[in-house]
């Protein structure tokens, strides 16, 4: 095995470790904080669950590259996982319940700042409303549920123990439930941006074709596990007793109101449903399970009064909130430099901008007012930052604009052959698309829009549709669909 | 980890059913003490006063059995871990009533306490009003595991008969002191009346406690 493979895969392991130890403890918290569950009785199911989600459906996550998606080398993706790792475990060695998404995403941007990448503001407001939103959404349904929920038992009036059978039962099966999704939607994080460099090879046992990424999710699912066995009970004593002393049946509703709040802001279904009843979709965008969690315990204790919440602790969780993406994106930095300026490791692969003349057609009749950019073409740009900076200078650019030139003037090598189709799932492509990728096998482009042409070319199953609330699902699908093909045909 | 699915609601339904089998027991023995009294009062110790004396005392022995026996399924199988303590607390409270049940009959039994024919009317609404009580706090103590709305409106009556059993007790204790009986006897049939109306307060303690617990049960 690649020695620098082993290396690179130790700060994922560790990501996945911070994983492990702190959003287990979001599942299972309130349920062994209760009382309810031994803590050995649910880090066994949380473990389980979250391994079988990792490799049975982790690889629908990662094909996206969930949201490392942005980082192209593999030193990058480790100064990434390394400091969004070492954010948590800091919030997490204080007893603190800490926001993984928050640490990845603060990450992300450390790695944007550092290589000249724009970051996309529309898409970090969006995700930073979330982190307003989230909790106040996740209070508001564990409210609405206590309220439901207090209704049902006055009506159905069960014996006190069948109730905390039940709720235990139902503990169990939601907590296993949540382990699950955990493993799946989370492992492309922990794992996904490894997936190249992986030195694994299929396996065929007994007819069970176990791939080369289930092997690598299977590794960064284990080291989720060790994480929960060794350090989630700190955490999970912190949401499930500290903050409140909260009772099983609230237990449940706290553990039901953070998936509801997950399930709203991950469910394509239901994001396709409300399109079709004509009813604005929800954004789609990572949320934090601690700040779901952290929101539904408050809730369920301003229900009763707000007496017995520890609101010193609810500071302190919120300063741990807002320090925790700034801190992961210094971290990062940090790292950056150390691999990139000490170690002259490759953190992020060079990229090239040039507006030439088809690209500025292209522009105009994507409604960007072009005279101005004129004056830029054919020059070349080291980063996206510059050719921002430069193209702001002539005329001003808000963030569509500014994606758009970044997308139309990247300037790179894109070759399409046997070898790299043969990487594709031919599962996620349809028979029209998978057709017209192999016609085009041998084709060569520069720029990404031109593959894009190429392709829209031969069928209309590679073309994006008007911009209409019904086509919004199709559109985005295609759209993830394509910058898998840049990353995949990126000579 | 000894957990086992297919065990949890069979466990649970045999200590269910034990609660409620202790319950019972409290209930018959209130109403046996009851009967018994009724009986000293009319006949004095007879074989019929005896043979409910006997029932009430083996009806301790079981309701100690069974509290034992739910303490250890409790415990050892960690149910209702937020409220478990609560639980044992209220089993060994109600406890205390059978076991005043079964010493009072014992105490009219070996003491033989002789009450003038002017209080005797005054002593059997003591005595109905007392088992009365108990009653109602069984009735809040079983709602206390099924429908803990009711818990409040039984123990408003339970608060309510064991003000009326004061009040008989004392009007009970200055018809008592202020007769012609001898200074030892009255002091005599003062403990006896205290013994009854001991019941009533203890069966208020427990529906104090009871109200706690019932607001803690609430999600």
């Amino acid at each position: 095995m690649d020695l620098s493979f082993l290396f690179f895969v130790s700060s994922g392991l560790f990501l996945g470790w911070s994983l492990g130890a702190n959003d287990a403890a979001n599942i299972f918290g309130t349920a062994v904080g209760s009382r309810m569950l031994r803590f050995s009785t649910a880090a066994l199911v949380c473990s389980v669950f979250v391994v079988l989600g990792a490799v049975i459906d982790g690889a629908g996550a990662a094909r996206t590259l969930g949201s490392l998606g942005g980082i192209n080398e593999i030193a990058g993706a480790f100064a990434t996982a390394l400091a969004a790792a070492l954010s948590v475990f800091m919030l997490v060695r204080m007893g603190l319940t800490a926001s993984t998404t928050q640490a990845i995403v603060g990450a992300i941007v450390g790695w944007n700042l550092f290589t000249g990448s724009v970051t996309d503001t529309n898409t970090l407001l969006k995700i930073l409303a979330t982190w307003v939103l989230c909790p106040l959404l996740a209070g508001l349904f564990a409210v609405l549920l206590s309220k439901a929920v207090e209704s049902c038992l006055s009506r159905f009036r069960p014996h006190l123990l069948r109730q905390d059978a039940l709720t235990r039962l139902a503990l169990i099966l939601t907590g296993a439930f949540g382990a699950y999704t955990l493993g799946a939607n989370n492992i492309a994080n922990v794992m996904g941006v490894f997936t190249t460099v992986s030195p694994f090879l299929d396996l065929d046992v007994s007819g069970l074709l176990f791939s080369a990424t289930q092997q690598l999710f299977l590794l960064g699912s284990l080291a989720i596990a060790v994480g929960i066995y060794t350090y989630s009970k700190r955490v999970m004593l912190t949401v499930g007793c500290k903050l409140l002393q909260v009772s099983p049946v609230s237990a449940w509703i706290i553990v039901v109101a953070h998936s509801l709040v997950l399930f709203l802001f991950a469910s394509q279904a239901l994001e396709r449903q409300l399109i079709d009843w004509g009813l604005p979709p929800i954004p789609l965008v990572p949320v934090s399970s601690t700040q779901a969690v952290v929101g539904a315990v408050v809730g369920i204790g301003l229900l009763r009064g707000g007496h017995s919440v520890n609101w010193r602790l609810v500071g302190r969780i919120g300063c741990g909130w807002v320090s925790t993406p700034v801190v992961a994106a210094l971290i990062c930095m940090l790292c950056l430099f150390v691999l990139q300026d000490l170690l002259h490791l490759s953190v992020a692969r060079p990229q090239h901008f040039v507006i030439s003349e088809p690209a500025l057609k292209r522009l105009k009749a994507q409604g960007l007012d072009t005279t101005t950019l004129k004056m830029l073409v054919d020059s070349e740009y080291g980063s996206a930052q510059q050719l921002i900076a430069s193209a702001q200078s002539q005329q001003a650019l808000d963030n569509d604009d500014q994606q758009k030139l970044i997308h139309f003037s990247l300037r790179s090598d894109f070759v399409l052959d046997h070898d790299r189709i043969g990487r594709l799932d031919r599962e996620w492509f349809s028979r029209k698309q998978w057709l017209a990728l192999n016609e085009a096998i041998g084709q060569r482009f520069e720029y990404r829009w031109q593959l894009e042409e190429a392709l829209a070319s031969r069928t209309e199953a590679w073309r994006l549709k008007p911009d209409l609330p019904g086509n919004k699902h199709f559109n985005q699908d295609l759209q993830q669909k394509l910058a898998h093909l840049y990353r995949t045909f990126e000579h | 980890m000894n957990f086992k699915l297919p065990s949890l609601f069979t466990r649970t339904s045999k200590v269910e059913r034990n609660i409620d089998h202790f319950f019972d027991k409290v209930v018959m023995a209130g109403l046996l003490f009851r009967q018994a009294m009724r009986l000293y009062i009319e006949q004095g110790i007879c074989p019929e006063f005896e043979d409910k004396m006997a029932r009430v005392e083996a009806l301790e022995s079981e309701s100690d059995r069974l509290r034992r026996e739910i303490e250890t399924e409790l415990y050892v199988h960690t149910l209702i871990p937020d409220l478990r303590a609560d639980v044992m607390s209220l089993l060994e409270d109600v406890d205390v009533l059978i076991n005043l049940f079964e010493a009072g009959l014992f105490k009219f039994h070996i003491e033989r306490p002789q009450f003038p024919a002017t209080t005797l009317a005054e002593l059997n609404r003591l005595l109905e009003t007392v088992c009365d009580c108990v009653e109602l706090l069984i009735a809040s103590a079983r709602a206390f595991f099924r429908d803990i709305q009711v818990v409040r409106d039984h123990n408003c009556k339970v608060q309510m008969l064991e003000t009326e059993a004061d009040k008989l007790s004392t009007s009970l204790l200055r018809r008592i002191f202020g007769s012609d009986l001898d200074v030892a006897q009255k002091v005599h049939l003062r403990y006896f009346v205290e013994r009854i109306d001991e019941l009533a307060n203890t069966a208020e303690d427990i529906s104090d406690r009871l109200s706690i617990y019932a607001i803690k049960r609430r999600i």
